[in-house]
């Protein structure tokens, strides 16, 4: 079924390819707002608050690209997308950009007629154990029995990891990540298997969460990113630049709060991200103060993923391979010159 | 010496043990040693079940606080239902307009009260204001115009978008239905076979299908940027579709008249529409009153279909709230409400048509 849809999608897809129109800026300045595909709610990424608004790590993206377009970051205008359809409303310009928690993949990219701007956020399928356990790798676990949700990738790379390890694994399958994780509360297994980002949202919501523990090991890539349609390649500029000033941004220890200050700068690295120097932002089409209001209005990336998904928040999330690549992870962003 | 007794003994009452709650209960509960073990046995699953769901629901449930902090209790956080209640029942529609959807809650009651009930002799007129006036003027109302702030259906959700999935698919496919019904016993052979394949082609396909051509293949056809709005889509979708189940339905009433009926209606000079309208299809929809309700039931809960269309329908909002990162893990709390509000609307609608079947019955019942 998905395999079917998926290709009755990409054939609909290079039919279209022709007909994409090339400007898709002054579409957005014209109506005035950015048409934003998300999640239709996923803990951290995006979830509408007791307010109605639409809050999350996905979103912040979004308003991030409409500070720096507007300088207001919230001309925006959100369509939540389930799993299925988010690809179709993106070819159809039903939405102007998806951020909405995507796995690059190399089929997405080519065959579905999308560019990837860059990568958000680098998951991975990972293994949540109860510390009683006392398991402390994943290597340690020969013969456990693993709960997990059926029809998913998961239990592909499940097979695939253990069977490279040489070692032996039970699965229990559920429909749904409630289910697994009750089962894996009352002891039916060992091991919770998922998106790690997942496992964190589920340890979230366990009455004791200090005794579950993610293990290390990542076995699986799922580099999440935004994206947008092939063919206006100005427009994938924009997102792309609007996510690497993010990360640029964090390196350069320029935060929402001391933007400001920073304007100053001796630094010209500094001097030319925010705009006080150089013609950066009219390259892209964009006033020069386009970093400089993004950072502003929304935060650098450190910012961003402490606000939803840090240690500050239920989720609880370290940064691991989202750290910066000077830190010890691999978020790298080419540089703004 | 013979004792005569002249005056009658007064009457004894019945033994305990065949009356009242005993009797009962020995009848009912108690007759043989298997009934008896079962009673038992059920009693104990009934108290535990009743006792653990009130527990959570109420006893030890929080209701007062204004964040998840406040829960405290092992049970229920009905502070989460409490904090979202505003979403839950009007989705996102913007908080100063909300009014507007109450005025048309209000408009709405009032016109299905007088065209349903009993109070009003003649129903022509209610039937032309809750038929042709209130729509448009809900139209108006909960999109905007006339000089209303547009309230784009991308912000209509929750309880109230269920609501106006259900009716608006309740009020096209009832009418529809009847004339599909109609066209597929039609003498016309184009009329028949356009009306057949039409419901047997929409049948035979599940809804979420349907739902899912309306939101996923549907704009790949169109030219880039031209959209229909996505609720349109859905209620399209869900219209044809109840409508070719009502067209069933209905029919089934359709045979269950004798030929004599629209003969005797031919004999008295009736034409083709007079007949039907004034003979036939009052029996027949007499009869599938229960069917037609149970269709309407059924459309009610397939609401939440549009949940995988991206549409916020009372249980999409719910669960979007769950994932909120300040009220995480409370899908159980989120569920149980749902549950609540879909069977209070199902079991009004069930009272009703029992109501209506016991007013309209001459004759039928057994």
């Amino acid at each position: 079924m998905k395999k079917a849809s998926m290709i009755a999608i990409a054939a609909a897809a290079t039919f279209m390819a022709g007909t994409a129109s090339a400007a898709t800026l002054d579409d957005v300045k014209a109506k005035g707002f950015i048409q934003c595909g998300i999640t239709t709610g996923l803990a951290g990424f995006a979830a509408p608050n007791d307010k109605g608004v639409w809050e999350g790590f996905d979103v912040d993206f979004c308003r991030a690209m409409s500070a720096a377009i507007f300088g207001d970051a919230n001309k925006l205008k959100y369509t939540p997308t389930t799993a299925k359809e988010r690809f179709t409303a993106l070819q159809s310009g039903e939405i102007d950009v998806l951020a909405r928690n995507t796995t690059w993949t190399l089929s997405r990219d080519v065959n579905l007629g999308f560019e990837f701007v860059g990568v958000n956020y680098y998951d991975g399928q990972g293994f949540m154990v109860k510390k009683s356990l006392g398991v402390s790798s994943a290597k340690e676990l020969d013969g456990a029995r693993v709960c997990l949700q059926s029809g998913t990738t998961t239990e592909l790379n499940l097979a695939d990891y253990f069977a490279a390890q040489g070692m032996k694994f039970d699965s229990v399958l559920f429909d749904t990540a409630d289910e697994v994780r009750e089962a894996y509360l009352k002891d039916t297994c060992d091991v919770y298997t998922t998106d790690q980002s997942g496992l964190y949202a589920q340890r979230s919501v366990v009455p004791d969460p200090d005794n579950h523990v993610v293990l290390p090991e990542v076995i699986s890539k799922e580099p999440l990113g935004p994206l947008v349609r092939h063919g206006d390649n100005a427009w994938g500029d924009i997102a792309r630049w609007t996510l690497n000033a993010l990360i640029i941004a964090e390196e350069l220890g320029v935060t929402s709060a001391n933007v400001d200050e920073m304007k100053g700068s001796k630094n010209p690295e500094i001097q030319r991200l925010l705009g006080e120097s150089g013609d950066l932002g009219e390259q892209l089409g964009l006033d020069a103060a386009w970093a400089y209001n993004a950072i502003k209005m929304v935060g650098n990336y450190g910012e961003i993923f402490e606000t939803h998904l840090g240690q500050e928040t239920p989720l609880k999330i370290s940064r691991g391979l989202n750290q910066l690549w000077s830190k010890g992870g691999i978020l790298y962003a080419p540089p703004a010159r | 010496m013979a004792i005569v007794r002249t005056e009658r003994h007064p009457e004894l009452p019945p033994p305990v043990t065949q009356t009242g709650v005993i009797g009962w209960m020995r009848q009912n509960l108690f007759s043989s040693w298997f009934n008896t073990i079962l009673t038992i046995v059920s009693a104990y699953v009934a108290y535990h079940a009743i006792y653990a769901f009130l527990d959570f629901a109420i006893i030890n449930a929080n209701f007062a606080g204004t964040s998840r902090d406040d829960c405290t209790l092992d049970g229920a956080c009905w502070v989460f239902i409490k904090q979202r209640f505003g979403q839950i029942m009007y989705g996102f529609y913007p908080e100063a307009e909300r009014w507007r959807v109450d005025v048309g809650y209000v408009l709405g009651a009032i016109g299905i009260f007088l065209v349903l009930s009993n109070v009003v002799k003649s129903k022509k007129w209610p039937a032309v204001y809750l038929f042709i006036v209130y729509p448009v003027i809900c139209y108006f109302l909960f999109y905007g115009g006339f000089g209303l702030e547009v309230v784009e259906t991308s912000q209509w959700g929750g309880l109230f978008l269920t609501l106006v999935l259900a009716s608006v698919s309740i009020f096209v496919a009832l009418p529809l239905g009847i004339i599909l019904a109609l066209g597929r016993r039609s003498e016309m052979p184009v009329v028949r076979m356009v009306c057949v394949g039409f419901i047997e082609l929409i049948r035979a396909v599940p809804l979420i299908s349907v739902l899912f051509m309306a939101s996923v293949m549907l704009p790949l056809f169109l030219p880039e940027g031209q959209n229909f709005d996505k609720l349109v889509r859905a209620l399209v979708g869900m219209s044809l579709f109840s409508a070719a189940y009502m067209a069933e339905v209905v029919r089934g009433g359709l045979q269950a008249l004798p030929k004599g009926q629209m003969e005797a209606a031919k004999s008295l000079g009736l034409g083709y529409w007079q007949s039907m309208g004034l003979i036939i299809l009052p029996q027949a929809l007499k009869i599938s009153i229960p069917s037609i309700v149970n269709t309407f039931i059924g459309l009610f809960k397939d609401t939440t279909l549009v949940l995988i269309i991206g549409l916020f329908d009372l249980l999409s909002v719910v669960k979007a709230g769950t994932q909120d990162k300040d009220w995480l893990g409370l899908a159980t709390e989120g569920y149980v409400f749902v549950a609540a509000v879909f069977w209070v609307f199902c079991f009004g609608m069930s009272r009703y048509s029992i109501w209506l079947e016991n007013k309209l019955h001459t004759g039928h019942k057994r």
